[in-house]
């Protein structure tokens, strides 16, 4: 079975919970006892009926304030497919929760209340999706029953988000016009709708094509170097020692030619093993190779660059400014790094970039150069999620404080 | 969905990874973070309760290191309730494996009075983290890989792969670090330690897929078997030593089978005839009430008793 991962992002009060309750609810993905304890708590609340959004209440936090702190991982499946939802924050504060959630996701769904139409939120979790290269975009408008199911309301909510959408450089947007509270359009098509004539959400979701991160040339990231009958006593064998590792692009092939990164040596691969993405290759010369390293197809290998130029979305409250020392963790490795220059930053309330900025504060996303203290063998993020992508990592705190997105393979700045 | 085409065991593992999309995407993933965990923390441990998700985590690291071997020991917390048959397969297991067993020990911890003693029959579930966090201390843990899944509770709903412990074991979910892509950030001070989660995104129906692909051995009790039980707050329990029958309730045998293995005193067997793996996947797909509603004491006391327990540090 297929596995789509989708992140569902709204303002406070667009009806995000009821909506992923829906999908629970009318999936069949919500068991007995969940129900009766909803059922329950709407009743203790002086509710009727279930009130689906407690479906997805997490902690005793986000029921005392009645919003989403952090992003919460839920899963139902259909005939046709297996999902993931992360149902992400969307107060500005919790930025970070939403980033977290949307990486590691194939579509966003972004709500709106068909009253309110796009808010800055809804900006912003746009504006946040395709900087995270996400090529689908759901808008959700939401509450169509009190516009009446309004097909002039939806369509003036639908045209602003494509126009915004084209600024973004978003591929394929689709817009859909649904009710969470009674159902339409969600699982079933709704009967107040007659001219609409796309596809239900959970029909969307069904259908769209998966989109693929692990095309193109090998890629393997080194995590971690095996030695054959090492700790098992007796035994040891000369054996080749395995290099281990999730692939980011390609499938190895035996006799296929490769180069190690950054040091740049060459040989061929001489064994594979394991389920891909998950393998391990052994190398026909005995080289030395050692996690962080990067092990690419000889014929079309990443570029090795000491500076790289990256989009970069920040997530502490101290600021990024020129001149800060931080940790940058890309693939297997982690390397000092200085940001020498901030360019520009994004102003996500109207889109526009502003250049002259002298830091990057929290929830904050601008383009930086850093200069790292190793070569990092890099591509654009565009062309490969997990080596065009890094986390910035605060050395006094530990704390994950930034993620980075390189816009240039070549890595120097013109 | 064609749950037994995906489970056959005529599948061998090339075919299984065209055939089965995500079955073969959430081992991967599971492979990918139990390698970055051992490579980058100095004493990582596995928690090893003898349960389906721990025995599936165990072979996920034997795989993860082939053709070497598992680098870190496991833990198992230990209540002194466990039931028998659990114990004698978890040091079976960890026999094979060949990997080293450290024994959290609540009995120990309540005699060297680092907890209080809920007496005979009380439930030593929450006692479980004082040990817990005892032992990480002693062996100065610094990660500490977990069999949990976010579909079986809410609060575990939001849990990082990566979950960051500080100086006093406690979780804050208000404040967890952002968690960006596969990469992962396991640094830690001195004292600090993290929790990691491989298998976060599996349901208990992968884990059961992923049992009866691999032939994976569990414990008997998770199969149709003939136990005497009690009937209490609409669970069975089976009767024990520490879990005798109340005034008023009358012990009866019945075909039973585990759908989670913990404390004796507060988990509950199902009904059931399944005494395979595929039959297993049949039932779960067809029962409506999930594995901990339906078997767990502990987390019926409120909406957020597992939250709870996990801010105190908990699994």
């Amino acid at each position: 079975m297929e596995l789509l991962r989708f992140a569902t992002a709204g303002s406070v009060d667009d009806g995000k919970s009821t909506l992923i309750g829906r999908l629970l609810h009318d999936t069949k993905a919500l068991f007995d006892d969940v129900i009766d304890a909803v059922a329950a708590t709407t009743a203790r609340r002086g509710g009727e009926g279930l009130d689906l959004a407690l479906v997805t209440d997490g902690l005793r936090a986000e029921r005392e304030q009645g919003i989403t702190i952090d992003v919460a991982y839920r899963y139902f499946s259909t005939p046709l497919r297996s999902f993931v939802i992360a149902d992400t924050p969307g107060h500005v504060q919790y930025t970070r929760n939403m980033v977290t959630g949307a990486s590691t996701s194939d579509v966003a769904v972004i709500l709106v209340d068909a009253r309110h139409g796009l808010r800055e939120q809804s900006l912003r979790h746009a504006a946040l999706s395709a900087l995270l290269g996400i090529q689908h975009l759901v808008l959700a408008v939401n509450k169509m029953d009190l516009v009446d199911w309004s097909e002039a309301r939806f369509t003036e909510i639908r045209d602003e988000f494509a126009a915004l959408a084209e600024r973004l450089d978003v591929p394929v947007v689709t817009a859909i016009p649904l009710c969470a509270l009674d159902g339409g359009n969600v699982v079933d098509p709704s009967p107040h709708t007659p001219w609409y004539d796309g596809p239900c959400l959970l029909e969307h979701l069904e259908t769209l094509p998966l989109p693929r991160y692990d095309e193109g040339a090998l890629r393997l990231p080194v995590q971690l170097v095996i030695k054959p009958g090492v700790g098992s006593g007796a035994g040891v064998t000369a054996e080749r020692r395995w290099y281990a590792g999730s692939l980011a692009a390609g499938i190895p092939q035996v006799g296929q030619e490769i180069v190690v990164l950054p040091s740049g040596t060459h040989s061929r691969i001489a064994a594979v093993e394991g389920n891909a993405p998950a393998v391990r290759v052994q190398l026909e010369h005995e080289l030395d190779v050692s996690r962080g390293d990067v092990i690419a197809d000889a014929h079309d290998a990443p570029h090795t660059v000491p500076q790289i130029l990256a989009r970069v979305a920040w997530m502490a409250d101290k600021p990024l400014r020129a001149g800060s020392h931080v940790l940058l963790k890309h693939g297997t490795r982690t390397v000092k790094a200085v940001a020498t220059q901030l360019h520009d930053r994004l102003d996500v309330a109207t889109l526009d970039t502003h250049t002259g900025v002298d830091e990057l504060g929290l929830n904050e996303i601008g383009t930086v150069t850093f200069i790292t203290s190793l070569p990092l063998p890099i591509d654009a993020y565009a062309t490969n999620r997990t080596m065009g992508s890094f986390i910035v990592i605060d050395e006094v705190t530990n704390g994950t404080v930034g993620a980075g997105m390189v816009a240039e393979p070549a890595g120097a700045p013109v | 969905m064609t749950v037994i085409d995906q489970t056959s065991t005529e599948f061998d593992d090339a075919d299984r990874v065209g055939l089965d999309h995500r079955l073969a995407q959430l081992e991967a993933h599971a492979i990918f973070v139990i390698r970055e965990v051992a490579a980058e923390c100095e004493r990582p441990v596995l928690l090893f309760s003898g349960g389906k998700d721990s025995v599936v985590m165990l072979h996920l690291a034997k795989k993860a290191f082939e053709p070497g071997v598992i680098p870190f020991p496991v833990m198992h917390v230990d209540t002194g309730h466990n039931f028998p048959e659990v114990i004698e397969f978890r040091d079976r297991l960890v026999e094979q494996m060949g990997v080293r067993l450290v024994v959290a020990s609540v009995q120990d911890a309540i005699d060297e009075g680092r907890v209080a003693d809920p007496g005979p029959t009380g439930s030593r579930n929450r006692l479980q983290t004082q040990p817990l966090l005892y032992e990480v201390g002693r062996n100065k843990f610094d990660a500490a890989f977990g069999g949990a899944r976010r579909d079986e509770d809410k609060a575990r709903a939001k849990e990082r792969i990566l979950s960051f412990r500080d100086l006093f074991g406690q979780w804050d979910p208000k404040n967890q670090r952002p968690e960006l892509w596969r990469l992962y950030n396991p640094r830690v001070r001195a004292g600090e330690h993290l929790r990691a989660f491989p298998i976060s995104d599996w349901t208990e129906l992968d884990i059961w897929r992923y049992i009866a692909v691999n032939d994976i051995e569990l414990p008997q009790m998770y199969y149709a078997h003939q136990r005497e039980v009690v009937e209490r707050d609409g669970m069975l329990l089976a009767t024990s030593e520490v879990t005798p029958a109340l005034p008023g309730e009358t012990p009866f045998v019945e075909t039973v089978r585990y759908r989670t293995v913990g404390d004796m005193t507060c988990t509950g067997a199902v009904r059931s005839d399944a005494a395979t793996p595929l039959e297993v996947l049949t039932e779960i797909e067809q029962s409506r009430i999930t594995e901990r509603g339906a078997t767990r004491a502990d987390d019926k006391f409120s909406e957020a008793a597992m939250e709870d327990r996990k801010r105190e540090g908990y699994f």
